[in-house]
């Protein structure tokens, strides 16, 4: 199933200015371009963490942020599963209690299906800190899951990762993608990603978008 | 020796309570030191820290001016049946007023020491404010907290000169750092040595372990 996305709006001023006007229906559009281009700073955006300073941001009908309607969500409101580049696991919870942070009464996602998706179930009780690269990148994600996000925001997912793990991460994005059928804004600049997991791509090179096409 | 135990229990009470009074006021004023930017930051952060520069007494001064039957805050306790000048709750006061820039410096530090990344995380996570604060600020900044909590327990311990001016030195609100004022006074040298010894061996194992906080402040 296809969401609508609004991106229009812009952000910042002086030496670095994001400006984006683009409407996309898609299920996972990547946000693609190399270190400085503004990638994360979209995310950013999305997730209501930087205000732009006018624009719009809908994702799937509901309006995140516009200005000319006075409207800006706080982070909280937002329902955004934002996984950040450096994930930001909360170090003084275990797993269980990272992934269940956000989950609420009832979350969209059952914990066990969530868990099995990611294969958690035998890390539950252990701390963040005794967890592989991979590992953590896993429990971010189902943290993020957990929170009943309406899109997925996913920063340089597999950047931190070697190549090996990389290679076992992916299938995992690809599942979330097809089997919860979630939404998703994927930032990288690995083009081999980008092929594997988005059906749209925005190229952005220094805060402007150079390129919006469905061929990946 | 009855003496020496009965003050020294007092001591350690009032300072329980001054410390229990402090820690809402100086978690609150350190997240918004360590987190905000206003106008009047720099007021707040003098006044904070006013007590650590002055000489306690001019602190116990300006409690009186404050909290005495003539002062706007005392006048209107007095009104509603409360008593400060000359009552425990006057030796709370002094301790808890002295206690605090220890307290808020120290949990200051562990506020900033916390990455904001998780706060802003938690918030997308669906958390708002008062739950992101009380469920990754501070148990993150908890070290900090605690070790803060020590120092201000410690000071508030020690505490002389502002308690004799607010609370005097009666029998029902001696502590420590009277009563080893008093006892040396009156020539009672032995019980104040005894005395002496409480407050050293109470203010070395609080400062231990706030010592020991403060030098593991990473999770």
């Amino acid at each position: 199933m296809l969401t609508s996305f609004t991106f229009d709006f812009c952000l910042g001023e002086g030496e670095f200015v994001l400006e984006i006007h683009e409407e996309i229906e898609a299920r996972v559009v990547a946000v693609f371009g190399v270190s400085g281009a503004g990638k994360t700073s979209v995310l950013e955006s999305l997730a209501g963490l930087r205000t732009p300073r006018r624009g719009r941001i809908r994702i799937g009908g509901r309006t995140l942020f516009d200005t000319d309607a006075d409207v800006d969500l706080p982070p909280y409101a937002r329902r955004v599963g934002y996984v950040p580049q450096d994930l930001a696991l909360f170090p003084h919870l275990n797993v269980r209690r990272n992934i269940l942070y956000g989950a609420g009464a009832k979350p969209v996602f059952a914990l066990t299906q969530v868990l099995r998706l990611l294969e958690l179930d035998g890390l539950l009780e252990r701390q963040v800190s005794r967890l592989s690269g991979g590992e953590r990148q896993r429990v971010a994600l189902a943290r993020a899951l957990m929170a009943s996000p309406s899109v997925l925001l996913l920063d340089e997912p597999l950047a931190a990762l070697d190549t090996g793990l990389r290679a076992r991460i992916l299938p995992y994005l690809k599942r979330i993608r097809d089997e919860l059928t979630i939404p998703m804004v994927y930032v990288s600049h690995a083009k081999e990603e980008v092929r594997a997991v988005a059906d749209w791509v925005l190229v952005l090179d220094r805060g402007r978008v150079v390129r919006s096409a469905a061929e990946v | 020796m009855n003496d020496v135990v009965s003050v020294a229990l007092f001591t350690i009470g009032m300072a329980s309570v001054a410390t229990l009074v402090m820690l809402p006021a100086g978690i609150a004023m350190a997240w918004v030191l360590a987190r905000h930017s206003f106008p009047g930051r720099v007021v707040l952060e003098t006044l904070v820290s006013l007590p650590l520069v002055l000489p306690p007494v001019a602190t116990g001064l300006i409690l009186i001016a404050i909290v005495g039957r003539r002062g706007p805050v005392g006048a209107l306790l007095e009104w509603v049946g409360i008593e400060v000048m000359f009552t425990r709750l006057g030796v709370v006061l002094a301790m808890s007023v002295m206690g605090l820039p220890l307290l808020v410096r120290a949990a200051r530090a562990g506020f900033e020491q916390v990455d904001q990344r998780q706060e802003q995380i938690a918030a997308t996570l669906g958390a708002r404010p008062v739950h992101v604060f009380f469920t990754v600020s501070l148990p993150l900044a908890r070290r900090g907290v605690i070790a803060g909590a020590l120092l201000g327990f410690s000071r508030a311990l020690g505490e002389f000169g502002a308690t004799i001016m607010v609370a005097g030195a009666l029998p029902s609100t001696r502590t420590i750092a009277v009563a080893i004022y008093t006892y040396t006074e009156t020539g009672q040298q032995q019980a104040a040595a005894g005395m002496l010894a409480v407050a050293a061996a109470i203010a070395c194992a609080s400062l231990v372990l706030s010592n020991r906080l403060g030098a593991s402040q990473t999770c």
